[in-house]
């Protein structure tokens, strides 16, 4: 019942942020102590996690390939899979990194009667991945809005976009509907695929049923739950806190609160989960090293250090030995001067 | 640490985006937190109470669109003995003359961008507008 977990998890983080908030004086710990401690740990164990991965040494050359390396002139070099200069691991990282190429290449096997075996081409992972993914992400920038005073002009173009359909007051956003239906999608994939359903663990389904509950807090606060939700007396709390002198005008209701809270828990887990794949795409051996292991050495950083011994050296540092056993040295002793 | 030419780099820019609001705010003149303008005229009664107001104002205005625009229903509402023809200009801006101080001044300190001006008009714009023709 690892889902159910999650699921529990995150209704025990709402009920501490819904009931904690109602005390009096508890508003500044959930509207100003905690995101601030939040940020702390999110900022200082991403900096640490990337730290160690850095200090972490790459022994092989172990980029994947899906193409021809460079090779001979009339071989066709595919530069953008088996990238052998540094701007073409760029650009094929560019592209992972936009278009997640590699969830692109996701294959589906299944075994017939015969037996047979068939890989077949499973693009669903990489759509979900897309919808989840931007959508975050306009939602991330949308929300400067209430951090930058005054507020810039292009995010207003930004929300323009997002809201085209002007469906509603306030208006609808493309990726609130998209960040609540990819983490359906991707939390549906999990539980219906059953070889994914068999490898998926608590730290898996936990982040998605987080994110789930940001997403749908925060559309409750925007459309539904509008009770004590005054943006300006929000604004002037959340300017509050990047501008180091946080307050707290009027009563917020609880649903902010509870909205705040689920966001703090999830930046704060963020260095210790998988999330931190937004940093570790970037340091990831098998995408971010050139495929030029045949034309470059690719020393391991931890061989010891042996410096060359020709065999001249060699008689250098054991004439003497040598000589005394018999054996035949290229350069004789020269003879002392005693004798 | 191996690769610091690019790990250092790279660090140093993640946390200057994340910290991009502080920066933003310490290099830009805040704007004094919006205070709403009271109707000049006096009036002390609205269509509804003001945090409902606060709360929904823009959910009764689009509904109040469809209802006379979209479907032609063109009763008007009466609250408290008075009578409120539905509409941004023949029953709010009567009151609330004041566009700039009354709806802009939130509006633009939290980005809310409407589209009420695409097709109304202010009372000032109106009345210029009667004098030319």
């Amino acid at each position: 019942m690892k889902y159910a977990f999650s699921f529990l998890a995150v209704i025990a983080l709402i009920l501490i942020a819904w009931l904690g908030s109602q005390i009096p004086g508890m508003p500044y710990l959930f509207g100003v102590a905690l995101p601030y401690l939040a940020m702390i740990i999110f900022l200082g164990g991403c900096v640490y996690k990337v730290v160690q991965w850095a200090k972490s040494p790459v022994p092989f050359p172990i980029q994947t390939t899906c193409g021809q390396g460079k090779s001979l002139d009339f071989i066709k070099h595919n530069r953008l899979e088996a990238p052998s200069t540094n701007g073409e691991v760029v650009a094929r990282m560019f592209l992972e990194v936009v278009t997640f190429r590699s969830l692109f290449r996701n294959t589906k096997s299944e075994i017939h009667e015969g037996p047979y075996i068939t890989y077949e081409s499973s693009k669903w992972l990489w759509c979900f991945a897309l919808i989840f993914h931007y959508s975050f992400f306009s939602i991330v920038v949308r929300h400067l809005r209430l951090f930058l005073d005054p507020v810039p002009a292009w995010i207003g173009w930004w929300e323009f976009v997002d809201g085209l359909f002007e469906v509603g007051a306030p208006t609808w956003y493309i990726s609130d509907v998209g960040l609540v239906v990819g983490c359906l999608l991707l939390f549906s994939r999990r539980l219906i695929t059953r070889h994914v359903r068999y490898i998926s663990l608590v730290n898996d389904y936990f982040p998605l049923v987080l994110i789930f509950a940001v997403a749908v807090t925060g559309i409750l606060m925007r459309f539904f739950l509008r009770a004590d939700i005054d943006i300006v007396n929000i604004k002037q709390l959340t300017v509050g806190l990047v501008t180091l002198s946080p307050v707290i005008g009027a009563k917020i209701g609880a649903i902010f609160y509870i909205h705040v809270f689920l966001v703090c828990v999830l930046i704060a887990y963020f260095p210790f989960s998988k999330l931190m794949h937004f940093a570790g795409v970037f340091l990831s051996p098998t995408r971010n090293l050139r495929n030029d292991s045949r034309a470059v050495r690719h020393i391991n950083p931890w061989n010891p250090k042996i410096l060359p011994h020709s065999y001249a050296g060699y008689e250098d540092e054991f004439r003497e030995f040598m000589v005394n056993a018999d054996i035949p040295v290229e350069k004789e002793l020269t003879p002392s001067k005693d004798e | 640490m191996y690769n610091k030419g690019t790990i250092i780099p790279g660090l140093v820019i993640f946390v200057l985006l994340v910290t991009f609001p502080i920066w933003f705010n310490a290099f830009s003149t805040a704007s004094t937190v919006p205070k709403i303008e009271l109707p000049p005229g006096g009036e002390k009664e609205c269509v509804a109470s003001a945090t409902e107001m606060r709360a929904k104002h823009m959910v009764l205005l689009n509904e109040w669109r469809d209802d006379v625009l979209r479907s032609g229903n063109k009763t008007a509402v009466t609250v408290g003995g008075k009578e409120y023809r539905r509409g941004l200009q023949t029953a709010c801006m009567q009151c609330h003359t004041n566009k700039d101080k009354f709806c802009d001044s939130c509006h633009t300190y939290t980005s809310v961008n409407v589209y009420c001006w695409d097709c109304h008009l202010t009372p000032d714009v109106a009345a210029a507008k009667k004098e030319k023709h």
